[in-house]
């Protein structure tokens, strides 16, 4: 008994030093969201007060406004798009029989692990050839075909155990391929298709490599590339930089506490196996 | 229920009446089942394959060429051959940035693992009030833009920061410092805020593998007389290995990936420090020009990632 008493507090002395740690570095960054500039500086301290105005300041003097416009745009328009493309070929590679299937569904698991790194630069020549850098276009375009690779990954797996004699029943009463997906299986695959939604969300909300690519002007900045450039220009306006560090966390943990056992088991699936 | 018996009359099923006709009806009828015609398939492919084809694999081989050439992003490339290649085997400055990425990795893959399984063995022995309480936390950094934990970071190391403060109430404030400015100090400085960041993944993953465990194991090694951490070594560590697999890969592939963080913390100095192969393929593209080597170091990077992925799977699958 007495050991397991000791277990007991072991593991909660355990779990509690882990959980200040994981939150000491957050909490300072609110802590001066809601401090004076004046008095806020890194570092562990209690905010002087409840200065709201940062976070106004953050989004009129700092732009955040219009970056999170941006940055709503863009994953808006790559979440629906990926949502779509990894769901039809997710259904073809999971419930479909054609030559050369498995070889091409192999190939969007290998695009799980390619660095963004070395795609990055021929990218940016392409979409500078077209005209395209500064524009939305070369945000959406090359962060679905990344969010695609993920999606189509993550709803094969749904498809394959969808019911078959659910699907072939279907199919006997007359209706077309296309129909069963979007009346059938969609419908009873909301579990799954929310997981990839908040995945593909979180993903395109936070990259960053690619919006500094691409991006130069200021009026198409997502909210972690103004947050950089914000640091680079005025790192001494500590409270500021904490408002804008909290703008730009804010809308993805929401989701996140929301939807946190989804966000979880598609987080951990990432494991290529097979 | 209709609905199947509709399906039992169906047009495969005639030539072979019985309960388990169903599962060996040969495949080439499945096939040619009506709606379900084999060509449809690559029409539901197109749109995800297309944008992958075009944005991903395409720039992949692209890149590929690019190591072969000279080229500064403006004037006409030169042919370079292997010289790129050369250079990365050669550059002390090339070589020493995949040399901080393997260290990177013992704090971005090999700690997390470690305190993984520390929380989730610990977990496994008590039932803890709270626990969606403490996932929650543990894992939250995990969700959060590199950016911010960057801004977190380079606050936690800078001269009023929490190391410094937390070094002061024990009475060594003496030692305090600019810690991301510091040469020796500012990679592994950066290496455990990778390992905040990771934690809480693998803990998850391990808590998952811990509740798939048999209780009857862990009751037998108590009978047995084995304390906390003969029961860890005994029973759950062997019966985590997948997850543990499955956490390596997943942290060496974003830490191998993980150039946001440096390029926002020390952009790879002081010196170059804490260079890695992820920031030099920006740095030289999109800093100093060289586009041509910026690829080649691109393309060393994928083939590390892919060998160390190879290699971790391996090691599972052939212990099993």
């Amino acid at each position: 008994m007495i050991s397991s008493r000791r277990d007991r507090s072991v593991t909660y002395v355990i779990l509690i030093v882990f959980t200040i740690i994981a939150l000491v570095p957050l909490v300072q960054i609110l802590s001066a969201a809601l401090s004076t500039d004046q008095y806020a500086q890194p570092g562990l301290r209690f905010p002087d007060g409840l200065h709201l105005e940062n976070f106004v300041h953050a989004w009129t003097r700092g732009h955040f406004g219009s970056f999170l416009g941006s940055s709503v745009l863009v994953a808006v328009t790559v979440v629906v798009a990926a949502g779509i493309f990894s769901i039809m070929a997710a259904y073809a590679f999971g419930t479909m029989r054609f030559p050369g299937s498995k070889v091409l569904f192999y190939l969007f698991v290998l695009g799980l692990t390619i660095p963004e790194e070395v795609i990055v630069i021929p990218l940016y020549y392409g979409f500078r050839d077209l005209n395209l850098t500064n524009t939305y276009w070369a945000l959406i375009l090359p962060q679905t075909a990344q969010s695609v690779a993920f999606g189509t990954y993550w709803m094969r797996t749904y498809f394959v155990s969808a019911s078959r004699s659910l699907i072939e029943a279907a199919r006997l009463d007359g209706a077309s391929s296309w129909g069963i997906l979007w009346r059938i299986l969609v419908p009873s695959g909301r579990p799954a298709i929310t997981t990839m939604i908040v995945i593909t969300f979180m993903w395109t909300w936070n990259e960053f490599l690619l919006p500094l690519v691409m991006i130069s002007s200021g009026n198409h900045r997502t909210v972690p590339l103004g947050l950089a450039f914000f640091q680079g220009q005025h790192s001494s306006d500590i409270s500021l930089l904490a408002a804008g560090a909290v703008l730009v966390a804010l809308p993805v943990v929401i989701v996140y506490l929301i939807f946190q056992r989804r966000f979880i088991e598609g987080m951990v699936s990432g494991a290529v196996k097979e | 229920m209709s609905l199947t018996e509709k399906g039992e009359a169906g047009p495969g099923r005639s030539a072979r009446p019985g309960g388990s006709a169903r599962r060996r009806r040969p495949w080439h009828v499945y096939r040619r089942a009506p709606g379900e015609p084999r060509t449809v398939g690559y029409l539901y492919i197109l749109p995800a394959l297309a944008v992958f084809v075009v944005f991903i694999v395409l720039p992949l081989l692209q890149s590929v060429r690019y190591s072969l050439y000279d080229w500064d992003g403006l004037s006409p490339a030169r042919w370079a051959g292997a010289d790129n290649y050369v250079a990365l085997l050669t550059d002390p400055d090339l070589r020493g940035a995949f040399v901080h990425a393997l260290i990177l990795l013992l704090f971005y893959a090999a700690l997390p693992v470690l305190i993984g399984l520390l929380l989730a063995a610990t977990m496994s022995r008590i039932r803890v009030r709270g626990l969606t309480f403490f996932r929650t936390v543990l894992f939250l950094p995990q969700v959060l833009a590199m950016v911010v934990v960057a801004v977190a970071w380079r606050w936690v190391y800078a001269p009023s920061g929490v190391v410094n403060q937390v070094l002061g109430l024990i009475g060594l404030g003496s030692k305090g410092q600019p810690w991301l400015g510091n040469p020796d100090l500012a990679l592994p400085a950066i290496g455990i805020a990778g390992t905040w960041v990771g934690f809480g993944l693998c803990m998850v993953l391990f808590m998952a593998g811990v509740q798939s465990i048999p209780r009857e194991l862990y009751e037998a090694a108590r009978l047995d007389g084995a304390g906390a951490v003969r029961e860890f070594f005994a029973v759950t560590l062997p019966a985590l290995r997948p997850q543990i697999a499955v956490a390596t890969t997943l942290t060496i592939v974003a830490g191998l990936r993980n150039f946001d963080l440096i390029y926002l913390t020390t952009s790879g100095g002081p010196g170059n420090s804490t260079s890695v192969p992820a920031y030099e393929v920006y740095h030289r593209a999109f800093e100093l020009s060289q586009v041509g080597s910026a690829a080649t170091v691109g393309v060393g990077l994928t083939v590390v990632v892919f060998v160390l992925t190879a290699v971790v799977s391996r090691l599972v699958e052939g212990k099993q």
